[in-house]
């Protein structure tokens, strides 16, 4: 099996294919120029992983939400599962940027903080 | 009359670094003058990550890059006036601005920094043929309904244009549970970063149609469908090709003005192809003491080069506030964009500078495997490699100090595409 990929390592956006066994392992990697093409195509195709930003409700304050991210990449796989936890936490004003709003979110080692006061 | 040595107009990234660079350099009454509630500018409700890469080295989202220099703001004496709005600059470099506590004031201001960054283009700038229903909207009044205000514009989502707002919108929306059916781009390539278009669209099935646009929106009260159609070489629709698509809302991603009605108030010469002013390489427009920086003076793909422009202007009105005296002998020659070249800034410098000047520009078109080429008095001084060079990426050519020191009154200085 083969997968296209396009490469964000640097603003060039090499077309990267990536050529996948029966097993999902990786035979070949091409169409990369450079080893941070190659690194990137094997990290999308074993754990591919994304930083998540939202918002979560906040009670009191001067908005009614304040934004938050996830402090490190989650897994891809992840992200719908980790919006519903974020969706359903409402902080109480004050608000500070940085304070965690849920730690180890769903096991993944990973908190949610804030990155603004409200 | 107040007076102070420095009067920023905007309170962004663009404001923050130009008064924080100027207070570094020694100059002592400054004033930041926010039309919005809170400083921070646009940078407020993009809650995405991906800014400071280049500044801070770390991917910040927008409010925590905004919060690094409000911090640094509290640390000085620089006076801060949010809910205030700028009606007016005179030719005397007075600021008229106008807030609900002082009511009208006067700012007299030995150097004015110009840093009110753009606002989206709207609808009405794209005579899309169709009925005024709600859910018609730029990408970032959408961004602020969601991230700041907390609520949903709509369900079924198109969007047109794929600039980074409406990319990192489509990605937004989905994730809030909306369903983004496409982006439209009405050129044959996207105007976002590549990194936006993979983690935003293609993360989640999101198609991108490239070389097509909305001809017509359907709908009374609320928008029901949009009419799109692919476009040929010259933009304009292809017969034939038209189809329906249902949606309760459009986002509309299609570029960026910059919002220059004080800086035309004033009478400053503007640059026709950046709309923004036409500035030196420190970023002086053409009226004495009045400076330009961020947004403003050029779209930016990217905050830190917002912030490092603005740190150009910050110092250059330093050195305008300490000594005059140098900016009117200084004589200034053209730069010229060559073949391949949209537009470069700074449009002037000045042949006396004794520091290095880098030159920044855009791109006309893709190109692959080309070279830049910079040129002073048609002699190659020197010509760069690139793998690629697109629109979207803004490119930079440093002026030696050297070649500058051999340039004369009618020297000519040129950037080119070699292809």
């Amino acid at each position: 099996m083969k997968k296209n990929l396009t490469c964000v390592a640097c603003p060039l956006g090499c077309s990267i294919t990536v050529e996948l066994d029966d097993g999902g392992n990786i035979l070949s990697v091409t169409g990369n120029t450079c080893k941070r093409g190659d690194a990137y195509a094997r990290t999308e195709m074993t754990n591919p992983t994304r930083s998540l930003t939202s918002t979560v409700k906040v009670s009191g304050g001067a908005h009614p939400v304040v934004p938050v991210k996830s402090a490190a990449p989650v897994p891809k796989s992840m992200l719908f599962d980790c919006m519903k936890e974020i969706n359903q936490v409402t902080l109480q004003a004050p608000v500070k940027i940085g304070q965690v709003v849920i730690q180890n979110i769903l096991g993944t080692g990973v908190d949610i903080v804030t990155t603004n006061g409200c | 009359m107040i007076k102070y040595d420095l009067a920023v107009v905007g309170g962004g990234p663009a404001g923050m670094a130009a008064a924080l660079e100027a207070h570094k350099c020694g100059v002592n009454k400054i004033i930041i003058l926010e039309r919005a509630e809170t400083l921070g500018g646009i940078l407020e409700q993009c809650i995405h990550t991906g800014f400071g890469l280049h500044y801070f080295g770390e991917e910040l989202s927008g409010p925590e890059y905004a919060d690094r220099f409000i911090e640094q703001l509290k640390d000085t004496n620089i006076d801060v006036k949010t809910d205030t709005m700028v009606l007016d600059i005179s030719q005397s470099n007075v600021v008229t601005a106008v807030n609900k506590t002082d009511g009208l004031l006067q700012i007299d201001a030995t150097a004015v920094v110009l840093a009110m960054g753009c606002r989206e283009r709207p609808r009405g700038a794209l005579s899309i043929a169709g009925t005024r229903a709600s859910g018609i909207m730029t990408a970032g009044t959408a961004q602020k309904y969601v991230n700041i205000d907390g609520y949903m514009p709509g369900k079924e989502i198109v969007i047109l244009g794929s600039g980074d707002i409406g990319l990192i919108m489509a990605r937004r929306m989905t994730l809030e549970g909306a369903h983004v059916k496409m982006v439209c781009e009405l050129m044959p390539y996207s105007g976002g970063l590549t990194r936006n278009i993979v983690q935003c669209l293609d993360d989640f099935g999101i198609p991108l149609k490239l070389s097509t646009t909305v001809i017509e929106t359907h709908g009374k009260e609320r928008l029901e469908g949009v009419t799109i159609a692919k476009v040929d070489a010259h933009n304009q629709p292809i017969k034939g090709t038209e189809e329906y698509v249902p949606c309760d809302t459009l986002m509309l991603s299609v570029g960026l003005i910059p919002e220059n009605e004080l800086t035309k108030g004033i009478g400053i010469a503007m640059d026709p192809v950046t709309n923004g002013a036409v500035v030196t390489e420190m970023r002086e427009t053409d009226h004495p003491g009045v400076f330009a920086c961020g947004n403003v003076l050029q779209v930016h793909d990217l905050v830190d080069y917002v912030t490092m422009e603005a740190q150009i202007a910050g110092r250059g009105a330093a050195a305008y506030i300490q000594d005059k005296a140098a900016f009117e002998n200084a004589e200034y020659i053209s730069t010229t964009p060559g073949n391949g070249v949209r537009y470069i800034v700074p449009q002037k410098m000045n042949i006396h500078s004794r520091e290095d000047i880098k030159l920044y520009f855009r791109v006309s078109a893709v190109y692959k495997n080309a070279k830049v080429v910079l040129e002073a008095d048609g002699k190659v001084i020197s010509s760069k490699k690139k793998v690629k060079l697109a629109p979207g990426e803004m490119e930079n050519v440093t002026v030696p100090a050297d070649v500058i020191a051999s340039l004369a009154k009618d020297s000519t200085v040129c950037v080119r595409v070699e292809e």
